[in-house]
């Protein structure tokens, strides 16, 4: 017989466990895809490997596909530590993206344009981050509800400047100008498309894993979400605490954006985010909210989307994999969690 | 101003909020059965989206659009069944498994789609749902051709409506669905199953969801896109919230948010507006969040939505 008891604490090495449990449970289900479409499982899956870290120009693609996801990744788990509930990622990474657009669009020294996108980028992440955390604070609306709605108004707004003020009037194209020149990020290697956001998201993580785990604000963040009530009770402002916290992980999502114009597109079309802010709630939900483990999280989806399209070119099977392995990953790492809550323990079977 | 209302008392403009409506008047449903229940299902706009395709392909292959709505339902009602066994079965967070379903539903559906069809410079069509216009009523000047010269799902939607009221009001299951969204202990105190009806109520949403989807590829567009719901199953999310969770509110936002989106198309083809499109497009949303900030004072959500029920916590 066995029997399922609530667990009162979790080992550390649970962190590491759950993940790889949730990637290779997806792995094994997605398979089943494979072999529906015709190919072999590890030739497919070694393909998918080989184009994200096969060679030093692979992995760099990856790190640049994984940048806006970091971001996105560390966006949402700073919010879902605090259960502010941002479903909103998308919206404000699209904000940013718009925002450093028409920044890195004035003529200015390269390194003062840089600094200036970051800014505005950021800000404008905050800024539709606020939206939702003041409603929740000032009216108790729903955060889930009214974060995600967002996406869309700020996607039709990303729609009505390109394809309005911002129209190529030349091609017609529905495309931002580009930014100027000197506003292009540095490129780290020779060759590549490694770009200095790629490095701060990098650099971000262990910022924020700092900020979470060892100062002030992070432990009233951590506590607000644990109990608002004992965060009240041991004199913390909560509603200050949701508002910090939205800020942050807006300006966050933000940049991923900034990322993104300044670092891989130099301009703003329709489809800038293929889903990254969605892709930030698989990867924190991975990382199980842990700002460090969010690197190697979005790395994986990083590394499947890229990989994706060489599988689809030498197997055949659609690069729409992708998707689906994100989709299994997010809800089987849901599934590994309740190990976390519970226990399987063996029970005497004889009576 | 004359001009616009001549535009507006058009046959084909009316027809058409009609037809814009009708896949959020399904979808709006759906999504109201399960958050009366107490489950947010964020899984919508991934389900419409699968079901849309499982309904073109089924009709696209056996040559029976019947066949392709039944279809579009079953997919649907598996995916309200998924979304239930996380949430409900499992308790697990609503809004991260709804995100979860739709990620991967959406993913399924653009892998499977490709799948079958392969990848083509004109995306393959199919003969879709010709108009059935009921006798006599059809014939009743401007109303008549607009409203009863429609599609069969035309038709299911509008007797959806009041059937839905019916359900949810007048139902001992309907009071069941409304105890468990509201007091989940005092409904397993007085005998109803939390768990079972919940789970219905996801299931007999996402049967809705499947309608909507059905709707889409098989009267409103005749083809599969990976575009073809568009944010559609977001727009449902925003309606059931402005029609305060009621099925002949939620049914009016729908069609409230399709005769702004059907004069925002007039606008558009007639070259008449300087307001950018995208601006009416926003509308549903943003009132939907004032709406939200308005109504907060008179809690008119389901009390137990986004919580999980286990009978051992007390």
């Amino acid at each position: 017989m066995f029997r399922l008891e609530v667990r009162t604490s979790t080992p550390a090495w649970f962190n590491l466990a759950l993940p790889l449990l949730a990637i290779g449970a997806t792995l094994v289900l997605c398979s089943g895809l494979i072999t529906l479409a015709g190919a072999g499982v590890l030739e497919a899956y070694g393909v998918m490997l080989s184009a994200s870290f096969g060679d030093s120009y692979a992995i760099t693609e990856t790190l640049v596909r994984a940048a806006p996801m970091i971001f996105t990744g560390l966006a949402v788990a700073v919010a879902f530590r605090a259960k502010f509930w941002n479903i909103g990622a998308e919206g404000q990474l699209l904000a940013g993206a718009v925002a450093s657009c028409f920044v890195g669009a004035i003529p200015m020294p390269g390194a003062l344009a840089i600094l200036l996108m970051a800014l505005a980028g950021a800000a404008a992440g905050a800024a539709v981050a606020l939206v939702p955390a003041t409603l929740r604070v000032k009216f108790k609306v729903d955060d889930v509800v009214s974060s995600l709605l967002l996406n869309s108004v700020i996607y039709y707004a990303l729609m009505a400047l390109i394809e309005g003020p911002w129209k190529d009037s030349f091609s017609g194209y529905p495309i931002s100008p580009p930014i100027e020149d000197s506003a292009n990020f540095p490129v780290l290697l020779e060759g590549t498309r490694l770009h200095l956001g790629v490095v701060a998201a990098l650099v971000a993580a262990p910022l924020i894993w700092f900020l979470i785990v060892r100062t002030t604000l992070g432990f009233r963040i951590r506590v607000t979400g644990e109990s608002p009530e004992a965060a009240r009770y041991g004199g913390i402002h909560v509603e200050r605490v949701l508002i910090s916290t939205a800020l942050l992980s807006g300006a966050l999502a933000g940049l991923a954006g900034v990322g993104e114009v300044g670092g891989v597109h130099f301009q703003v079309m329709s489809d800038i985010s293929p889903g990254y802010g969605y892709s930030g709630i698989v990867v924190a939900m991975l990382a199980r909210l842990n700002p460090l483990g969010v690197v190697p999280a979005a790395i994986f989806l990083a590394a499947v989307m890229t990989g994706a399209e060489a599988m689809s070119r030498a197997t055949g099977v659609p690069a729409f994999l992708s998707d689906v392995i994100q989709g299994t990953a997010l809800l089987a790492m849901l599934v590994a969690l309740l190990f976390t809550a519970y226990r399987i323990r063996r029970v005497g079977a004889a009576q | 101003m004359s001009a616009v209302f001549e535009q507006i008392f058009q046959v084909g403009f009316l027809a058409a909020i009609i037809r814009i409506a009708t896949p959020l008047a399904f979808a709006t449903l759906g999504e109201m059965f399960s958050e009366r229940a107490g489950v947010l299902n964020l899984g919508i706009e991934g389900i419409m989206l699968l079901s849309a395709m499982a309904g073109f392909t089924a009709a696209s292959l056996s040559g029976s659009l019947w066949l392709g709505v039944l279809a579009a339902v079953l997919t649907g009602m598996l995916m309200g069944a998924l979304h239930a066994l996380f949430t409900v079965a499992l308790g697990l967070s609503q809004h991260v498994c709804g995100i979860g379903v739709t990620l991967f539903s959406s993913g399924l559906a653009y892998f499977l789609y490709r799948l079958i069809f392969g990848q083509q410079s004109v995306p393959p069509s199919i003969k879709g749902f010709a108009t059935l216009p009921i006798p006599l009523l059809s014939d009743i000047p401007v109303l008549g051709p607009a409203v009863f010269n429609q599609f069969a799902l035309v038709y299911m939607a509008i007797i959806a409506i009041p059937l839905a009221a019916f359900v949810l009001y007048r139902t001992p299951w309907g009071l069941s669905v409304r105890m468990v969204g509201e007091n989940p202990r005092a409904a397993d105190s007085a005998g109803v199953s939390v768990i079972a009806t919940r789970f219905q109520a996801v299931i007999l949403g996402g049967a809705l969801m499947g309608l909507a989807g059905a709707f889409l590829t098989m009267a409103q567009f005749n083809a599969f896109t990976f575009g073809v719901v568009s944010g559609r199953g977001w727009v449902a999310i925003a309606l059931v919230v402005f029609g305060r969770w009621d099925p002949w509110r939620s049914a009016g936002a729908a069609l409230l948010f399709a005769f702004v989106d059907a004069l925002q198309l007039r606008m558009q083809a007639s070259g008449l507006g300087h307001i950018p499109y995208e601006a009416f497009l926003m509308l549903p949303f943003i009132f939907t969040i004032v709406a939200m900030a308005v109504m907060s004072r008179n809690a008119v959500a389901p009390s137990a939505l986004l919580k999980p029920f286990r009978r051992e916590e007390r």
